[in-house]
């Protein structure tokens, strides 16, 4: 089990997702850096969709009375186990009455905190995940307060790899890559070049629902409203004030403002690593491109075992 | 029925958007459900989700088992026998509503910009049949279809931070009721003490695609029982 002493900033229970209830309008949720949670979850030999918790720019102090086997995955955020230095990528023993203590990122916005066995919570339609604006799914559909004793599956004594060396694919970019969008042709050629000639930074309005962009306003077409329409994570909004919206892993699952361009899926992770005044940039790459990626990423991550 | 003829677009590198039309209309809200169904009944391989809207289904797939051009293939004929898609009966559900004062911020806006008062507003909005044409936004959120014409409201010019959970709202010509307290634009005109998502009750979503709704008007009294 696992005593939460202090929950760092924005600490949530997270697995990749529950697919399926979007005509419900509910969103999958999930890791807001799937790809580090999966290679956190590897490296312990559990599943890849094994519950660990999510940490958000700041981490907690996490107390282990039964000790545990663990790995950090993600940012660095600059974490001591009994007073030593531990790093993201690489599995580590935990005595029985150890305690965990994380802190600021030095790099991206989310670590996580992966356990051998996986976080054990009551799933909501199948996953684990915390859905925050429904206050549903993961810990009592919360983020973790002071006090907090989460519990930690039976698993098999599997060994823990050793040390991972990230490869390039799976290093978070700040240039995202995008395809079009369904309204990408409403925009004009002008508003197209402001787009992906320009860098937008990321404001404090950033969340798991979605990142609001700063930088130079884009025309919006039809007055920036359009009929409501079922959108796809990624998508790259503008309502009428011009500045982009990045709608992420717990989106609205339909809106109705015109999609510019939407980030590839290869890229979404970065997305979960972008902090607060992170500067950015879009490349346009076609579908083909995209799924190549994708596919690239997929490889590199099942190495590792 | 005019057949619609359906559109398919790349949304992303995992999304196909198939619509019917550009316009709301009954037509292309029923080959949406026919569609959502037809997929629900008979699952196709690498599809993950849906949404539905007005006139459009997004459809998520699995980017490594399919892609767009093989998923649209496998579409394609389906819809040509939409129209024989049996739909389930449409169930009435009658949605309590306490109106106006502290339920219903918008209430006096509302009926100013109309010319009416509140309680006429209220009679028209709780006498009218309203259809949902979809669930979207956020859990179990539905797009009502049928508010009075004389009733079609804009949205605020600045949404508000946070709308409390069974809000009930129009912006334009549509009806809702807000399931959680998010940030929302609509304009409140009162608030039901019903839980409009519940994830210990079967639906977990009071309201389903196709169903007719009704609004009661109740006193704060009620409300608070």
């Amino acid at each position: 089990m696992i005593l939460v002493e202090a929950p760092g900033l924005f600490t949530t229970v997270q697995d990749l997702g529950r697919m399926g209830f979007g005509s419900i309008g509910v969103s999958p949720s999930g890791a807001a850096d799937s790809l580090a949670l999966r290679a956190g979850n590897r490296l312990l030999g559990n599943r890849e969709g094994a519950a660990a918790l999510e940490m958000t720019l700041a981490g907690g102090i996490f107390f282990f009375p039964n000790g545990a086997v663990a790995a950090l995955a993600g940012s660095d955020f600059n974490a001591t186990l009994d007073d030593a230095a531990v790093f993201p990528w690489q599995a580590f023993h935990i005595r029985p009455g150890g305690r965990l203590r994380t802190g600021h990122t030095r790099s991206g916005a989310r670590c996580y905190l992966c356990v051998r066995g996986g976080i054990e919570v009551e799933p909501f339609l199948g996953s684990a995940s915390t859905h925050v604006l429904s206050g549903l799914g993961g810990f009592q559909g919360r983020r973790l307060k002071n006090g907090d004793i989460l519990s930690i599956a039976n698993c098999q004594k599997t060994e823990p790899k050793p040390h991972l060396a990230l490869p390039d694919v799976l290093m978070p970019r700040k240039t995202l890559r995008v395809t079009d969008a369904p309204q990408s042709g409403w925009f004009s050629e002008a508003a197209r070049s402001i787009f992906y000639g320009s860098g937008y930074t990321v404001t404090e309005e950033a969340n798991r629902m979605g990142l609001r962009l700063e930088g130079p306003a884009i025309p919006a077409p039809g007055g920036g409203q359009m009929i409501t329409e079922g959108v796809a994570l990624g998508a790259v909004q503008i309502p009428s004030g011009g500045k982009p919206i990045i709608l992420f892993v717990e989106q609205q699952t339909t809106g109705g403002y015109p999609k510019i361009a939407n980030v590839i899926s290869a890229d979404m992770s970065s997305v979960g690593q972008l902090r607060p005044r992170d500067e950015i940039r879009f490349e346009r790459v076609d579908q083909s491109t995209a799924r190549a990626l994708l596919g690239e990423q997929e490889e590199a991550i099942r190495a590792i075992h | 029925m005019a057949d619609l003829p359906a559109r398919f677009q790349p949304a992303s590198d995992q999304c196909l958007l198939v619509s019917f039309g550009d316009r709301i209309d009954p037509a292309a809200s029923l080959r949406v459900r026919r569609l959502l169904r037809l997929l629900e009944l008979n699952p196709v391989r690498g599809v993950v989700n849906l949404h539905p809207a007005y006139c459009s289904v997004l459809i998520r797939f699995d980017a490594l088992a399919t892609e767009h051009g093989e998923l649209e293939a496998l579409l394609r004929p389906l819809l040509g026998n939409l129209d024989k898609v049996p739909l389930p009966e449409s169930r009435e559900v009658e949605v309590p509503v306490c109106y106006g004062g502290e339920f219903g911020a918008d209430l006096a806006d509302v009926a100013g910009l109309h010319g009416m008062t509140p309680a006429q507003v209220v009679a028209r909005h709780s006498s009218a049949a309203y259809t949902v044409d979809f669930l979207g936004f956020a859990p179990g959120f539905g797009y009502l279809s049928g508010l009075p014409e004389e009733l079609a409201t804009p949205r605020l010019p600045v949404p508000r931070r946070s709308v409390p959970a069974g809000s009930v709202g129009i912006a334009g010509n549509q009806a809702g009721v807000y399931p959680f307290a998010t940030a929302g634009g609509w304009r409140l005109i009162g608030r039901t003490p019903v839980a409009m998502f519940r994830p210990d009750r079967q639906p977990m979503s009071l309201l389903s695609i196709g169903d007719r709704v009704r609004f009661r008007a109740i006193s704060v009294e009620e409300f608070a029982e």
